[in-house]
């Protein structure tokens, strides 16, 4: 007798639990005619719910240690390696072929050991001791920009996601990764390996939907700092750096391509602020200036 | 109350303002040389500590910006752009040493023109301008070295929009890293402040800066506006309000213009039991009243351990009395004119909210000059974390202080802003110094210091303060593609 199949539902990922969206909406995910899954269509209410938990889960997370944060990254590549089979599966589901598949879940999970590997290095890379003409210790670190709204390019399945993910992340910010719902299957399955990755609840959260209906709450959401967009649409690019003013958010411009084909430290710069401490320096015998 | 002051008459000690040379009036400096207004509209621009007039400033027309942009772009794409990295620099030397050679003519026009106490003026403005051309000029050769695997590249010509409370130092804020790397600057420096700048123009001249690389251009906001709105500019700079940083996001909306903003603030100044009170309050009133408290990074916000709260209190208080507010031009005042009128005007507005309020008020006695605007240091206690004037950036000398029991409590009050400029600690423990100093949500911490500033320190807000920064290898960011 044949063996009826158990389907997976598809869930969002916020503050560590997998819910439905509040909504109750969801979208049909067609590979080619068949019809495989009843994706969430994320609300507005998702996405403050989301930003709610990571705003709550960023301070903890930045406060591990540079070293934690990078042994949990490399955890997180661990667990994808398990599971490589179903992220070749799925994104042949997304039309990938079965090559081209298991290249991009390779280069994915390789995405993440570079970034763990960052983790406790880009802080000596990217910091100063600035020599100010006077009698003060003074430095320049870099800290998280705070809550980072990630939009990758509509149709990256799982690299594109994993290279604005890993740099956010290793850099000490949470994240809401907004996906749209052309390809929507491997960002899920991967929030499923974050979520047995030793990674708190929250610094990741992923919500699949319409970009076109959730970004304009986002963008004039107050508490969130950062969105990082790598989508072509230039008015919706637009859109999200008008409303950006509400709070002065940071609207971070990447081109899709570039991202996935390059590893390099220059995005966790970007999803950084610059903080510099001033304490002066005793002067009793000694020489009257900084370093 | 008694006047502490009268303890402390001093003899007047006034800069000769026969040292300095201001014209009649200005042109715009354009492509090199001073040039008419298309139009030749000017307004004047008065001394704000006796309201007489100085000089007349010419008010630019669109004309004139699209010509100024232009003068930019072709030195841009000319002779600046094909210079070598050391070349550029040494104009940059060039530019910094003829500035320390006028350091006194510039001092004295920086006090006349804005206000501000001649001995901030001598001893930090000017010389801290000087200090940020020589700084960046070393760097022009060197900008690959400040980016590990790419090649950093200028972005064309920025547009650049400063404040009246630093003239000539955020003028080398912006002009020094721009040049540096590469880029070519048309700038309007503050229709209040704007004689300075023109000095720099002369100086630029007197450097043999090839013709267009800087052009300083003046007038009011619809200036500024049309600067950054020029669709010929591909970087802006601007340091203001929050709520023009806020216009200037949106504006350039969809555009290929990158931006740096360097905009308001509201600091916390955090005083620990353990700090040594006399130099707390030291920090406090440089804080809050250094440049009239015309300063975005101001300490403005005052969190005083309870336990000290009222020792604090009456040592500040003791300390506001000896303060000498007058005269801009005489050595020993500590606190100048108020910019403006207008400014003036929103300070007291400010004051008069405080009281509704029901924060308690104090100035000490002193007597102002009849002329001119002024404002005594106030403080403010009794102030609650909503009240407005412990929310919204007054840009005056206005202290609010409220009173703290526990670090989490404090680090939740100071952190509790839109903004996120700067914050001051004070406490003799190291590692209490970076708990406070690593979980304060600013840009710039000073720890048992405040408003110190380098050129190689890089300065600039988190949140609502803006983003970018000047200053220092993080600076260079701000005006390469990299």
């Amino acid at each position: 007798m044949k063996r009826l199949e158990i389907l997976k539902t598809y869930k969002l990922y916020i503050g560590g639990k997998f819910p439905r969206t509040e909504s109750g909406r969801f979208h049909a995910y067609m590979s080619g005619k068949k019809h495989v899954a009843n994706v969430c269509r994320a609300s507005r209410k998702d996405f403050r719910d989301a930003e709610g938990s990571a705003r709550s889960a960023q301070v903890d997370w930045w406060r591990k240690t540079a070293y934690n944060r990078s042994q949990i990254l490399y955890r997180i590549a661990e667990m994808m390696e398990g599971r490589k089979e179903q992220f070749i599966e799925e994104l042949i589901l997304q039309g990938h072929t079965k090559a081209k598949a298991l290249a991009e879940v390779e280069k994915s999970i390789d995405r993440w050991i570079y970034h763990a590997g960052w983790c406790d290095k880009y802080q000596q890379l990217f910091s100063s001791v600035n020599p100010v003409a006077s009698a003060h210790f003074n430095f320049s670190v870099l800290e998280p920009t705070g809550v980072v709204c990630l939009v990758p390019k509509p149709g990256e399945a799982l690299l594109g996601i994993v290279s604005m993910i890993a740099p956010a992340i290793a850099a000490g910010n949470s994240v809401i990764v907004l996906c749209d719902l052309k390809s929507p299957l491997s960002v899920i399955t991967l929030s499923e390996v974050l979520h047995t990755s030793d990674l708190p609840g929250g610094v990741v959260n992923v919500l699949t939907g319409e970009l076109s209906e959730l970004l304009p709450h986002v963008s004039v959401h107050m508490d969130v700092n950062a969105i990082v967009y790598a989508g072509d649409d230039k008015e919706q690019l637009k859109s999200l750096q008008l409303d950006a003013a509400t709070n002065v958010k940071r609207i971070i411009k990447v081109d899709s391509a570039e991202l996935n084909s390059t590893e390099d430290p220059y995005l966790i710069r970007e999803m950084s602020e610059v903080k510099t401490t001033w304490h002066p320096i005793e002067q009793i015998g000694a020489s009257g200036s900084g370093y | 109350m008694k006047k502490t002051s009268e303890h402390w008459k001093l003899a007047p000690a006034p800069e000769d303002r026969s040292q300095a040379t201001i014209a009649s009036h200005y042109d715009l400096f354009i492509d090199g040389k001073f040039q008419k207004s298309a139009k030749g509209k000017r307004f004047k621009s008065i001394n704000p500590a006796d309201e007489k007039v100085l000089s007349e400033i010419t008010e630019s027309t669109d004309a004139d910006v699209d010509k100024a942009v232009k003068a930019a772009r072709k030195a841009y794409e000319g002779e600046w752009g094909k210079l070598s990295g050391k070349e550029r620099g040494k104009y940059l030397y060039r530019i910094a040493r003829i500035i320390q050679e006028k350091a006194r003519e510039l001092a004295i026009i920086e006090s006349l023109d804005g206000g501000k106490p001649i001995r901030e003026s001598r001893d930090i403005d000017v010389p801290l301008a000087a200090a940020h051309f020589f700084y960046y000029a070393g760097w022009a050769d060197k900008l690959d070295y400040a980016f590990p695997g790419r090649k950093p590249r200028p972005l064309g010509v920025a547009g650049q929009v400063i404040p009246w409370n630093f003239p000539l130092l955020m003028a080398a804020w912006k002009i020094a890293p721009a040049l540096a790397c590469g880029n070519t600057v048309v700038i309007k420096p503050a229709e209040n402040t704007s004689l300075t700048a023109l000095k720099l123009a002369e100086i630029i001249q007197e450097a043999e800066l090839p013709p267009g690389v800087v052009n300083i251009i003046t007038g009011h906001g619809k200036v500024g506006a049309a600067i950054i709105g020029h669709k010929d500019i591909d970087k802006i700079a601007f340091t203001g309000s929050t709520g023009v940083g806020k216009l200037i996001q949106r504006s350039i909306a969809g555009t290929h213009k990158k931006a740096t903003l360097e905009l308001g603030g509201k600091a916390a100044n955090i005083i620990f039991e353990d700090a040594t009170l006399d130099e707390a309050v030291e920090g406090i009133v440089n804080g809050i009243y250094f440049n009239q408290g015309h300063v975005c990074c101001a300490g403005s916000r005052l969190y005083v351990e309870e336990s000290v709260h009222d020792e604090v209190i009456r040592r500040l208080k003791h300390r506001m009395g000896t303060l000498i507010v007058g005269d801009p031009m005489d050595k020993n005042t500590d606190i100048g004119a108020i910019n403006s009128s207008e400014q003036l005007e929103t300070i007291q507005k400010y004051i008069g909210i405080g009281k509704k309020e029901g924060a308690s008020f104090y100035q000490p006695a002193c007597s102002l000059p009849k002329k001119g605007f002024w404002c005594p240091p106030t403080l403010f206690t009794d102030v609650a974390q909503s009240n407005r004037i412990a929310q919204e950036e007054i840009f005056g000398p206005v202290l609010a202080v409220q009173s703290f029991r526990t670090v989490d409590e404090v680090i939740k009050k100071a952190n509790n802003t839109p903004y996120g400029l700067s914050a001051g600690v004070w406490t003799d423990k190291g590692s209490k110094i970076f708990n406070l100093t690593s979980q304060l949500h600013a840009g710039v911490i000073w720890a048992n210091t405040f408003n110190k500033f380098d050129p190689t320190s890089p300065f600039g807000g988190f949140k609502e303060s803006g983003f970018g920064r000047e200053g220092g290898m993080h600076g260079l960011a701000a005006y390469l593609d990299f």
